[in-house]
């Protein structure tokens, strides 16, 4: 058991950390849930891009380094502690790119990867249906057969970044259900598709704090050529799954972002924390605590990969863990800040509100949960 | 970077946790709480012959280490096990001789201790003021703050602990052998503090799996209304939670046991005593009535999860020193 890194890595660690230096912003970008933070968000995934940084896991054709899942993870620690922008390509770097590497065939790669790494295209998740939330493959989204592709008819919701994306993927009824059938998950198609495409309209959904950061899709007849379906049709819950796996897993949440902001919690602290408030140190303490059982719990799970295990139902544990964590951590930050916590402006009130939501997407933690019971402790099915 | 335990690591917890497992350890926990080492001592012997004290000793004295890593494993099956008895205190004595480095006491103890022939127990600055076990323990090890190291020649006055099976002993300062003492006493009995800190934790972590174990085996066949209790979500998602908090706490043990710096060592033992205090408080909820009796064996692990939380180093203890020794953030 170890816990170092070769010279070979912690090379590439310098090489992030004076590119990052050189180039992350002095002054933090607009909010990525604005039209002009959205713009500013895509001009530094360019930036990011020239640099060869958006995608350093990718295999080299596409954009990206070919590195291992260690030296990515030691990337996510040198992007988030140099204060880098937030990702607004996250959805599809974390979520379709690892569907099409996995299921996707050589020319849809070719032709979706390198835009989705330079942030001349940039995606959003379309899952959620009004209708079908945490019970998704309820869903009555459909894609019907038509000459050389696809026509979607339906309503998507809760569309992470739509307001301001270029395209979106996600999973339609393809195939009709019989009534009463007990299969809801079979007979769904993975399919990309075009935001700004004829028979789409997008609504922007204020966030809690008013700010577009998802939107409702209403699709009519909406023509999907053949080339933008991942997978075989019929399949998509299966492929689906596989990417909510990476979603859950340690892919969407990396250790680095929460190492960075505990750093920063224990700056607040320690310039605006009463030394005798011992309640207080507590929570700040749990706080770097947290970051680093996360980082570790990181680390081992990586090391899992790296041997060619599989991480299943264990990243059910990951997701409710950094999600109640940050939550908590951001929380400590508002009751050091006081009277100011409330600021909008202020460097934490944006990143609260964006950590409310932690539990509810990418799978409810109540979702995880019986994940984690059943499939980890092997507890019987019930009602959910 | 391979951060997972080894082959031989696995093995050698996989060996002492089916010893343990074949011993009638509930029935040696509670003739201890009775003041009845015996049955105990069995089973404690047995265990030293794999190794377990001889991991925390420096091979010039006899030992197979100092092996923290693999130390910390075998006590992780020693809380599984629910075993009593002074082996955090026996392996942080072996410690204190080893890092002391004088040859005279280590020949005079260290055989005797890591063969699991003879039990130590230890009181030190920066630990709690009881010794734990002094009546079982042929030697009764006492550090002052002044940094004398003393050799007790009673066992003092005996408290009784929430856990009968923890024996405690307010230690016998009249009546004591001086061994040593000057800074290398302190030096050593730093290190000792935190070898016990981090078995402790890993003794925590075994508790809480044992409980967890207990608990879910529990909810699966207790039936209520129709069906196992283990089917409804309030039951479920607790138990879901009891388990995250175990498997975030394991490797912070690890990396505690890796590096025996104060802040990682300090968080290990934070988190596993919180999640082993969890799991008792959950599976105390989970088993209704027959969880608080003392007649169902669930009781020995119940009892030890909270004085186990607060030994060597309480939450508050270890939350100041996660701050003061400033654990790591990034860029390693």
């Amino acid at each position: 058991m170890e816990l170092t890194h070769t010279a070979g890595v912690r090379a590439f660690r310098a090489e992030a950390r004076d590119w990052l230096a050189a180039h992350v912003p002095a002054s933090p970008l607009p909010s990525l849930e604005t039209a002009e933070g959205f713009a500013a968000h895509r001009a530094w995934e360019a930036l990011l891009h020239r640099g060869r940084w958006a995608v350093v896991s990718w295999p080299e054709e596409y954009g990206g380094r070919g590195v291992d899942l260690e030296r990515w993870l030691v990337f996510e620690e040198e992007y988030w502690a140099a204060g880098a922008p937030g990702r607004v390509s996250q959805n599809g770097i974390s979520l379709l790119a690892p569907t099409l590497l996995a299921h996707g065939t050589e020319r849809q790669r070719a032709r979706v990867l390198p835009p989705m790494a330079s942030g001349e295209v940039i995606w959003a998740q379309a899952w959620s249906e009004p209708e079908a939330g945490s019970d998704l493959a309820s869903l009555t989204s459909r894609a019907e057969r038509t000459e050389g592709g696809w026509l979607l008819t339906g309503q998507k919701t809760w569309s992470s970044r739509a307001a301001f994306a270029d395209r979106a993927f996600g999973i339609f009824r393809s195939e009709a259900s019989q009534a009463g059938a007990a299969k809801p998950h079979q007979g769904l198609t993975y399919l990309m598709f075009d935001l700004r495409a004829p028979g789409v309209t997008v609504r922007p959904i204020g966030r809690l704090d008013g700010k577009p950061a998802f939107a409702e899709l209403f699709l009519d007849r909406v023509f999907v050529p053949d080339e933008d379906v991942i997978g075989e049709p019929g399949q998509g819950w299966r492929i689906a799954m596989s990417t909510t796996g990476n979603e859950r897993g340690l892919t969407l949440r990396s250790p680095g972002r929460f190492l960075a902001a505990a750093g920063r919690l224990v700056s607040l602290w320690e310039a605006a924390g009463d030394p005798g408030d011992t309640a207080m140190r507590d929570r700040v303490a749990d706080a770097v605590v947290g970051a680093r059982a996360y980082e570790l719990f990181t680390w081992a799970n990586a090391a899992r990969f790296a041997a060619g295990e599989t991480i299943g139902a264990e990243s059910s544990l990951n997701k409710v863990f950094w999600s109640q964590y940050d939550i908590a951590l951001h929380e400590t930050a508002l009751d050091l800040l006081g009277a100011d916590a409330e600021l909008v402006d202020g460097a934490w009130a944006e990143p609260w509100v964006f950590s409310l939501a932690g539990p509810i997407y990418a799978g409810t933690n109540e979702i995880q949960r019986d994940i984690i019971a059943e499939r980890l402790l092997g507890l019987p099915k019930g009602r959910r | 970077m391979r951060f997972l335990p080894t082959d031989e690591q696995r093995d050698f917890a996989r060996t002492l946790r089916a010893l343990l497992g074949a011993a009638d350890v509930p029935a040696a926990v509670r003739a201890w709480g009775a003041g009845e080492h015996g049955p105990g001592r069995t089973v404690w012997a047995r265990a030293a012959g794999t190794g377990l004290f001889a991991l925390a000793a420096d091979e010039a004295y006899d030992g197979l280490g100092p092996l923290p890593v693999e130390t910390a494993f075998g006590f992780v099956e020693w809380g599984r096990s629910g075993m009593p008895g002074p082996a955090v205190e026996t392996a942080a004595v072996a410690v204190l001789l080893s890092r002391l480095g004088d040859g005279t006491l280590a020949k005079r103890f260290l055989p005797g201790l890591l063969a699991g022939e003879v039990l130590a127990t230890l009181t030190l600055p920066g630990g709690g003021p009881y010794a734990l076990d002094a009546d079982a323990a042929a030697c009764r090890f006492r550090v002052s703050r002044a940094g004398e190291l003393r050799l007790a020649r009673t066992a003092g006055e005996r408290l009784a602990s929430t856990d009968p099976a923890r024996r405690l002993f307010r230690p016998a300062v009249a009546e004591e052998e001086p061994l040593a003492e000057g800074p290398r006493v302190l030096e050593a009995a730093a290190a000792a503090l935190g070898w016990a800190r981090l078995l402790t934790a890993a003794q925590c972590l075994g508790v809480g799996e044992a409980l967890l174990a207990r608990t879910v085996a529990y909810a699966k066949q207790r039936t209520q209304f129709g069906t196992p209790i283990g089917g409804f979500q309030a039951v479920k998602h607790r138990l879901a939670d009891t388990l995250m908090a175990l498997e975030f706490a394991r490797p912070l043990l690890w990396a505690g046991a890796l590096s025996l710096e104060r802040g990682e060592v300090a968080a290990a033992k934070l988190t596993a005593g919180e999640a082993a205090y969890a799991a008792a408080m959950t599976a105390l909820q989970v088993h209704g009535a027959v969880g608080y009796t003392e007649e169902l064996d669930l009781s020995l692990w119940l009892r030890k999860a909270r004085p186990l939380r607060d030994a060597w180093g309480t939450p508050s203890q270890c939350r100041a020193d996660v701050l003061e020794a400033r654990l790591p953030l990034t860029g390693r």
